[in-house]
């Protein structure tokens, strides 16, 4: 007992948690922690500690293997129909070997552009006013507001994107009439999953530029539109990059919204407005589901896609870390 | 610039009388932000010029004593903000900030950006509900694969999305917080910047090319085990058979969700095991604990709540999950089973809806619609009760 109430009063465990760590929990370390213990106990503790270290250091294991599994299966397959002919022809009147995906990559590049022209602004815009303005002020009504803000970002955070695609198309469906697709209806079933992951990220990184920029450029007499865009927005700019970066990265992989409500042609489409457009992740699973007569083809085509989107995808992925990484450097 | 700002004001600081002291306190004061606002300005053109050795010497005589009275009469014009550039004066005399134009002009913008935010993201569920309603509402004669009526259709998918979601998840969640532990409390700082690294490439990997590995590496590759463990251990009831002889069952579903979803408990669970404050750990394993009794006693009763939130985050991302599943399951409709092994699978909400909307007209579409909302509002009751669970934590997602 005197054990227990020594490690209540003095052990730095207790101490700072207070009631986080029970009076149970403690007596617990304390007696698994006792010196004098068996020595048979004393082995036991120590098989089971490098049993657990051992079973912890397998979960990662356990996870290296699929990730390589996947990667490797994606260049050993996709390698395959890597040539020119993929990046310069469409699908247009393919049946069987040939064809490419030019049309998709260009949907792709495309739509995605389209969704960050729309997601981008309307991200960092929000980011900016939540930031700048609404924790700057004492009116409820704003506040409420950015309460608001606040909890649609985080509930649409969590979306799952075929919701974003079913979402667009209802809204289109009032307007256009049903059964209509195009890039751009697309582009904004991307820019509603996009938005919440810029503005988060923007308004981390604006929240972090130091406080002491800020007062310093109004206390200078500059109107705040003047201290945002000379001092704010220049100093959290690789945050801001590296924001849409991450959210380009989560979208240009998205299947389910655009096979919704871009759709899929075997053509050449660079219109966003008019009718249905090919786009890299939909020409991947139409070319697995819609196999002709010669199957190995297809596979062969939807594998090479994989492997354009995913590097493409780990390129993006890799200069927003590494744009991420160059801000916060440039802090200290 | 900078390097004259520092030159000049000691020199000011030996010529001033005492009671000119506040002033230049706040004077002192400004000028440091000027240059660090020019700095963030990038402007090299103002900072490469060198400060020419005239107006160097020329400068603190003009500022001496003498212009103590030419700034009690003019307060706005400092001497920083006599450096300050055009503009920043200009306005500096238009009044306080937030009442000239540009001002108002830009607060109205990101206004509209917030206001854009709310009414785009908040009206999902209403156009959701206004298109699905029909197909609830409606006579039920023309619904996706032949249902009867539209709960018939429902019921079987929301349990198959919970079913495949809940395997996927119970290998996910210890799978992923192992990972995390070992990569926060074991790992050398290296190695574990690599584990968090592959992880997020894990992340990075689109659904649909999770779909196809699935399919064509994973499928074939358990479809021989499948049928080793239905004819072993066929009577355990979930792992009776006949086996798939492709392999592409629950099971199989739920493994490629596991890896999906495996990203986000790791990276979540990293997140608030870092938070552990460190005297604890350091407490614990001064009194002797192994490290296992310290993860055990002291890490995982701290993170818990965090552990659990990041779990239903992922639980809510496995449920929304459309590609990977609708590739490798292909359901047999209205069926609840909880059979891991049969080729017979329930489908779920998700994927059905990415399976039969490209061919859906008239009722069908809206039916579809309704599934949509019935998910939305599945994955944003998750998503709520995970964010008031870290809340108190405060705000780790």
């Amino acid at each position: 007992m005197t054990g227990l109430d020594l490690i209540e009063v003095d052990s730095p465990v207790t101490g700072s948690t207070g009631s986080s760590l029970a009076p149970g929990r403690a007596q617990a370390l304390w007696r698994s922690s006792q010196p004098l213990a068996s020595t048979r106990r004393q082995r036991r503790r120590r098989i089971k500690d490098r049993a657990m270290t051992a079973a912890l250091a397998a979960c990662a294991l356990i996870a290296a293997v699929p990730l390589v599994s996947l990667l490797w299966t994606t260049v050993s397959h996709g390698l395959a129909r890597l040539d020119p002919t993929f990046f310069n022809q469409s699908m247009r009147g393919v049946a069987g070997v040939g064809g490419g995906a030019l049309h998709a990559i260009w949907g792709s590049v495309l739509i995605t552009l389209a969704a960050t022209a729309l997601a981008a602004p309307v991200g960092l815009g929000t980011a900016l006013w939540l930031v700048e303005c609404a924790d700057r002020s004492r009116s409820a009504l704003t506040s409420g507001l950015a309460r608001a803000v606040r909890a649609v970002v985080g509930v649409t955070a969590g979306i799952p994107s075929i919701v974003a695609g079913l979402f667009v198309y209802a809204l289109i469906a009032l307007v256009a009439g049903p059964g209509y697709r195009s890039g751009l209806a697309g582009a904004i079933a991307l820019a509603v999953i996009m938005t919440p992951v810029v503005e988060s990220a923007c308004e981390e990184v604006l929240a972090r530029v130091p406080g002491e920029l800020r007062e310093g450029a109004l206390a200078l007499g500059a109107p705040q539109w003047r201290c945002v865009t000379s001092v704010i927005l220049p100093t959290a700019r690789p945050g801001v990059i590296s924001g849409v970066l991450l959210g380009v990265s989560r979208v240009v992989g998205e299947t389910a919204p655009l096979l919704l409500v871009a759709g899929f042609t075997d053509s050449m489409n660079l219109n966003l407005l008019d009718g249905r457009m090919a786009s890299l992740p939909v020409y991947i699973y139409s070319q697995w589901q819609n196999k002709g007569v010669q199957a190995a083809a297809y596979d062969a085509r939807a594998w090479t896609a994989a492997l354009v989107l995913v590097a493409l995808v780990l390129a993006l992925h890799l200069t927003a870390r590494l744009s991420a990484r160059w801000a916060t450097r440039k802090e200290h | 610039m900078t390097a004259f700002a520092d030159q000049l004001l000691p020199v000011e600081l030996e010529e001033r009388a005492p009671d000119d002291l506040s002033q230049l306190l706040t004077a002192d004061r400004v000028a440091d932000p000027v240059d660090a606002s020019r700095a963030a300005d990038a402007q090299p053109a103002a900072r490469g010029v060198p400060p020419k050795p005239a107006e160097q010497s020329e400068q603190p005589v003009q500022l001496g004593p003498s212009t103590q009275s030419d700034r009690a009469a003019r307060p706005d014009r400092s001497d920083s903000a006599a450096r300050a550039d055009q503009p920043v004066q200009r306005s500096a005399r238009a009044g306080r900030p937030g009442r000239n134009l540009g001002d108002i002009g830009w607060r109205g913008l990101t206004l509209a950006a917030a206001v854009t935010t709310v009414l785009a993201l908040g009206s999902v569920m209403a156009f959701l509900a206004l298109e699905g309603a029909p197909a609830v509402a409606g006579d039920a004669t023309d619904l996706p694969a032949q249902a009867p009526d539209i709960w018939a259709l429902t019921w079987p998918l929301l349990f198959g999305s919970a079913w495949v979601s809940g395997l996927a998840l119970a290998v996910a969640a210890p799978v992923g917080v192992g990972i995390a532990l070992f990569s926060v409390l074991i790992a050398r700082r290296r190695l574990g910047g690599w584990l968090g690294a592959s992880i997020d490439i894990l992340a990075a990997v689109p659904s649909v090319v999770y779909g196809l590995w699935g399919l064509t590496v994973l499928a074939p590759l358990v479809a021989p085990a499948y049928a080793w463990v239905a004819d072993r251990l066929g009577w355990i009831p979930f792992l009776a058979g006949p086996a798939s002889a492709t392999g592409r069952t629950v099971l199989t579903a739920a493994m490629v969700l596991a890896v999906m979803v495996l990203p986000l408990v790791a990276s979540l669970s990293r997140e608030v095991i870092r938070l552990v404050p460190s005297n604890l750990i350091e407490g614990a394993l001064a009194l002797g604990a192994t490290r296992w009794e310290m993860i055990r006693l002291v890490v995982l009763p701290q993170a818990r709540s965090g552990i659990t939130a990041g779990v239903m985050l992922a639980l809510g991302r496995a449920l929304g999950e459309t590609m990977a599943v609708a590739m490798v399951l292909s359901p047999t409709p209205f069926l609840i089973s909880f059979h891991l092994l049969r080729s017979e699978n329930p489908g779920t909400v998700a994927s059905f809806i990415a399976q039969n909307f490209p061919e859906a007209h008239g009722l069908e579409t809206n039916a579809l619609i309704w599934l949509g909302l019935v998910l939305f509002a599945l994955t944003f009751l998750i998503n709520s009760l995970a964010r008031t669970l870290v809340r108190p934590k405060g705000g780790t997602t």
